[in-house]
């Protein structure tokens, strides 16, 4: 059991700042985060795109937010549980928390701060007649352990980085045979990557299908051939194990639904006069995630909401400890040991 | 007013829409339909990296010249017709009065409760 003051659920821009304004009050904080790295959006969506309206800041990449952030909450010595979304949110007898994540990590604390921007992120899909009869039976959309795909029949979808590395990849003496279907003739992937599924398919390693797309799966108990629709070459069945749907990630409110909070609009509600707590004592909810009236869904807004909502988890912890605003300028930042 | 322009959105239901969208407020069709609450989540922002406020053009107002990564986009969407744009990457300006868009189907919420 990992046990701290503040369990954060979401390690985005807010939650990764709330470490920050909770360390000042000598609380410590423990992320929770679904993606297997820290930043949110920011880092699984935008990591390359300019922001323009953090204050003091003209321009700054989102990825480059995210480690100057994660440089900020340093002293403050966060715990990190990542690539493992929080599930389950039980309340103990002593009115603390307990948060489970997917693969079972308990953590326990008397807050909670859920920063979750948009939800868990997931695979996209494609609309593929009986997607999920195979799923898990030949259709996968994260790549796990490479090893099971050695000596197969894969078919890869996509034309992002994700799709062209792991076609790569595994058409690099990993897999028997290695297809990759994309709609187009242009891709979303880095050239450098581009060129080298090229020269791949050029050298016969990698077969390419562009301007095709995945129309129909087909098997037994296990997924055996994938029909694909060419614009040049018309109905092509392919034999494949596996067929690897490689099309990005997006987000869902997902378990946030089931934690017994008041929800709008794919958004917790939560008392904005006072510290952006929900309905559940002791859980606030804080950045994108959250509604009240007037709710701006800024990065700016999000830090000011982190900041107000500490001082509130403060209280509940120590109750009878006054508490004074430091300025950093005064006192600079004194971390943790 | 001469900066308001009629545009007519068609729900997933068939629905139609009239809308009255200001041309000065540098808004864009995806920021339209979310400002009426019409049901396009916009998930990126309006960064084209989503695909979430795909609209069918049904009318001649705009031409279905895509950016790249607007296409780069829809190359990875589903059911992207000829006429399909980004609601993100249409600036709504006067030559737009007039126009008749659809809401492409939104898959993503049909398509898992497994996180």
């Amino acid at each position: 059991m990992i046990e701290t003051d503040i369990i954060i659920i979401g390690a985005g821009p807010v939650g990764l700042f709330t470490v920050f304004e909770a360390g000042l009050l000598k609380l410590r904080c423990h992320l929770i985060d679904g993606l297997p790295q820290p930043g949110g959006q920011c880092a699984e969506i935008y990591p390359k795109k300019p922001i323009y309206d953090i204050p003091g800041i003209p321009e700054i990449l989102a990825g480059d937010l995210v480690d100057d952030l994660m440089k900020q909450i340093a002293p403050f010595k966060p715990g990190f549980t990542l690539g493992d979304p929080a599930i389950e949110i039980q309340e103990t007898e002593n009115n603390h928390y307990i948060v489970t994540t997917k693969s079972g990590i308990k953590h326990k604390a008397r807050n909670i701060a859920i920063a979750g921007g948009l939800g868990v992120f997931v695979p996209r899909k494609p609309p593929v007649p009986d997607l999920k009869k195979y799923e898990g039976k030949g259709v996968e959309y994260m790549i796990k352990d490479p090893e099971i795909y050695r000596g197969k029949n894969i078919v890869i979808s996509g034309g992002g980085d994700s799709a062209l590395d792991w076609a790569h990849f595994l058409a690099d003496g990993v897999a028997n045979q290695v297809t990759l279907i994309h709609r187009s003739q242009s891709f979303r992937a880095h050239p450098d990557s581009v060129q080298k599924a090229m020269n791949m398919a050029s050298e016969g390693k990698l077969k390419l299908l562009l301007d095709a797309e995945v129309k129909a799966i087909n098997g037994n108990d296990h997924l055996s051939e994938i029909k694909i629709k060419s614009k040049t070459e018309g109905e092509i069945t392919v034999t494949a194990d596996n067929w690897l749907p490689l099309f990005g990630l997006t987000p869902k409110l997902g378990p946030i639904a089931n934690w017994g909070l008041k929800i709008e609009k794919n958004a917790i509600q939560v008392d904005n006069a006072t510290d952006y707590s929900t309905n559940r004592e002791g859980i606030y909810a804080i950045g994108d995630v959250n509604t009240y009236p007037g709710k701006l869904k800024l990065i700016l807004c999000g830090f000011h909401e982190a900041t107000i909502m500490v001082q509130s988890a403060f209280k509940r912890i120590y109750p009878d400890k006054k508490n004074v605003l430091k300025y950093t300028t005064v006192n600079g930042v004194n971390g943790f040991d | 007013m001469e900066t308001i322009i009629n545009i007519t959105v068609v729900d997933r239901e068939g629905t139609e829409h009239k809308l009255e969208a200001p041309t000065d407020m540098n808004m864009n069709m995806m920021e339209l339909c979310k400002s009426y609450e019409l049901p396009v989540a916009g998930t990126c922002g309006g960064m084209a990296m989503c695909a979430s406020c795909q609209i069918y053009v049904l009318t001649n107002h705009v031409p279905l010249i895509r950016s790249e990564d607007e296409q780069a986009m829809l190359d990875e969407a589903w059911h992207v017709e000829d006429n399909s744009r980004l609601g993100c990457q249409i600036q709504l300006t006067k030559k737009l009065d007039g126009l008749k868009v659809e809401l492409a189907p939104y898959v993503e919420e049909e398509s898992d409760d497994d996180w």
